[in-house]
């Protein structure tokens, strides 16, 4: 009977395969083995650097892991990324589980979810691996570093900054958010607020604060809003992809083109043509590209032994110079890139 | 007839068979026991919710909703986490919700007689849109250790994880009733004809409505499974894995038409994707090719039978002469 031998062959197959499995139990992981040894203070030759973004083919995590991988072939590295098609939470885990069957040294990754990964990434550093997580981060238990692309304190500065050099330093603005209990943005515009307080922001007045829903159309809706309740505003902070975006093309179709300024974090690929036509002077967000560059050199430096995570240890970057580990082993990028019409060419994402 | 049955198992059998063979030899990693371990974990989901997905499908309807069961168990998991609830009681909770929801599905197909490919396409969208409803894009993690490392807990000594022996004691279970029993027979009865098997009293609504209430339980106990593997509870949990399930089953052999099937086949057939999945991706096959090969192998999996039943029919009409058993 050919049901029979199917059962008999299948369980012959994954009993062979269980026995395959046992036999290597004490398989001791690559990791470290394939990299060979440099001198202390100074990254291995030879590490394998995986980069694990949120999904592949997302023009954000392309730049950052191209980042990585520029990093990685300057300290002479092997780069790989791989990842996972849909940016789901638990898609990670197997990619995570097949970096520690292969011994990478440096795993870097972007948290689609910051718990669902932590027990894969937990087994991975028992196999020797250091983790380090860029853009989104993990529990701080499962994780060697987290590369932070920018505080809270610095996107504040940054955006009041840019206004009020746009304004004149005087005169009525409002903020363009996301959603009404968006955690970040609430964050940032708390921070906003209270720099808004400083001396020389004295003749800044923040009228209000509209909420765009993260939505295109939204967003360019409450923008028209924003301007024919206040018909005297002078800038807009919109700290938001979308937003400002939306309200860019609002603006830009208006009477208010060049008149009323407006600034945010964007990305340069929307916002080309805006700056070149004059509707907005500059904006602002982290270089991805930098974050990934940054992510590649820690990790690095972890797995040559150069740093531990520890707060107040330094390690240096390439080209970005040195960085020191603050608390809960959290490194940041830095202030935010300014982007105009002088440097936006520059940039692709 | 039973001859026919085995004709495609064996063959997906030899595929695993030759798949494990050279990945092993030519895969780095792939003959190490965290690798089985890994795989098993990663086919526990898949393999369980394939069990009843090959019982409705062999009865000609099949259920695309159930991977946003598995979702909506896993919100409201969280849900009922987050207001307190202990796990022990979360667990039964959410098996009388799998309930509800495959009633819902049964309901729809077997009361009003709706086709089952809308109905759960319907439900499908309702299920995952509720999840939304219940937990928003929140992740609740907080899940004891406790449960959410025994849950993936090996068996002492091996990389074997206890749940997988619950799997494979439940498929067991699965094929013994579906090949050795009444109930198993007027399965197939009614895949190859309705009306048939109405006329020799099988109830054909009643039957079909309890087995897409036994789907909904089972996807739903995928779902705790799920939500304690990864200890995160969301509602986009388990997104697209209707389609890995019915990929599976296809490729083990049962006809998306009905009537036709092995539950040897189906586990063959998890096993080979998964496997086939896991070793490309530790030979470092970008995503997107993975998804290439698995949308080539749920093709071949539906063609191959037919083009084979095809071909052999052809065959036949040729050479009268030969025996139709040397068709088999």
């Amino acid at each position: 009977m050919r049901l029979g031998a199917s059962v008999i062959a299948l369980s012959a197959l994954m009993l062979s395969a269980v026995a395959c499995a046992s036999d290597d139990d004490g398989d001791t992981p690559a990791a470290g083995g394939n990299a060979s040894g440099g001198a202390s203070g100074q990254i291995k030759e030879g590490l394998s650097v995986a980069f694990l973004p949120k999904q592949v083919n997302n023009p954000y995590f392309t730049v950052s892991d191209n980042g990585g991988k520029a990093a990685v072939e300057e300290f002479k590295g092997e780069y790989k990324e791989v990842g996972p098609s849909e940016a789901s939470a638990s898609s990670q885990v197997s990619y995570i589980n097949t970096l520690t069957q292969q011994g990478s040294d440096v795993i870097a990754i972007s948290a689609n979810d910051p718990n669902a990964i932590c027990g894969a990434v937990n087994q991975a550093r028992q196999g020797g691996a250091k983790v380090v997580t860029f853009d989104s981060d993990t529990n701080k238990d499962c994780r060697d570093l987290f590369i932070n692309q920018a505080t809270a304190q610095g996107i504040a500065e940054n955006q009041v900054k840019l206004i009020s050099d746009q304004i004149g330093a005087a005169g009525k603005i409002a903020i363009l958010s996301a959603t009404a209990n968006a955690t970040n943005q609430n964050a940032w515009i708390e921070l906003m607020k209270t720099e808004l307080k400083k001396p020389e922001y004295s003749k800044i007045e923040l009228v209000t604060v509209a909420y765009g829903n993260d939505e295109d159309q939204k967003s360019f809706q409450e923008t028209q809003g924003l301007l024919s309740s206040y018909p005297d505003l002078k800038g807009i902070i919109s700290p938001t992809t979308v937003g400002v975006a939306a309200a860019a093309r609002y603006l830009s179709g208006s009477q208010y083109k060049g008149k009323v300024a407006l600034t945010g974090l964007g990305t340069p690929n929307q916002m080309r043509d805006f700056v070149k036509d004059g509707t907005v002077k500059n904006f602002a967000l982290w270089s991805p590209a930098d974050l990934g560059y940054l992510a590649a050199y820690a990790g690095a430096a972890l797995a040559s032994g150069m740093i531990t995570g520890k707060e107040g240890e330094k390690f240096t970057a390439g080209k970005l110079g040195e960085y020191t580990i603050g608390a809960e082993s959290v490194v940041v990028l830095g202030p935010p890139t300014v982007f105009d019409a002088g440097n936006i060419d520059q940039f692709n994402f | 007839m039973l001859r026919r049955l085995g004709t495609w198992d064996v063959l997906v059998i030899a595929v695993l068979a030759i798949v494990v063979i050279v990945s092993s030899a030519t895969v780095e990693g792939f003959a190490s026991s965290r690798f089985w371990g890994f795989l098993l974990l990663d086919v526990i989901p898949i393999a369980l919710i394939a069990l009843p997905m090959t019982l409705i499908i062999i009865t000609g309807e099949i259920d695309l909703s159930v991977a946003s069961v598995l979702g909506l168990s896993s919100a409201v998991m969280g849900q009922l986490w987050m207001s307190g609830v202990p796990l022990a009681l979360i667990l039964p909770i959410i098996l009388v919700l799998g309930v509800v929801l495959g009633a819902v599905n049964g309901l729809f197909v077997t009361g009003f007689g709706l086709p089952s490919l809308a109905v759960t396409i319907g439900t499908l969208a309702l299920y995952r849109g509720l999840s939304y409803v219940v937990l928003g894009d929140k992740a609740v993690a907080d899940f004891p250790f406790s449960w959410t490392g025994n849950m993936i807990e090996a068996l002492p000594g091996t990389t074997i994880p206890w749940v997988a022996l619950v799997v494979l004691a439940l498929a067991i279970a699965f094929g013994v009733v579906l090949h050795a029993t009444p109930i198993g027979r007027a399965l197939f009865a009614m895949g190859n004809n309705d009306q048939a098997a109405t006329f020799s009293g099988i109830s054909v609504a009643k039957t079909k409505f309890w087995l897409f209430v036994l789907t909904g339980a089972v996807a739903a106990l995928a779902g705790f499974f799920w939500t304690m593997r990864y200890a995160s509870a969301r509602a986009d949990n388990g997104g697209g894995l209707e389609l890995s399930v019915v990929a599976a089953v296809l490729l083990g052999g049962v006809s998306i038409f009905g009537g036709r099937g092995t539950l040897v086949g189906v586990m063959a057939g998890v096993l080979l994707l998964i496997t086939l999945r896991n070793a490309l991706q530790l030979a470092d096959v970008p995503a997107d090719t993975l998804t290439v090969v698995t949308g080539a192998l749920l093709i071949i999996s539906v063609v191959g039978p037919n083009a084979a039943s095809m071909i052999r029919a052809r065959l036949r009409r040729r050479r009268p002469a030969v025996s139709p058993a040397a068709g088999g």
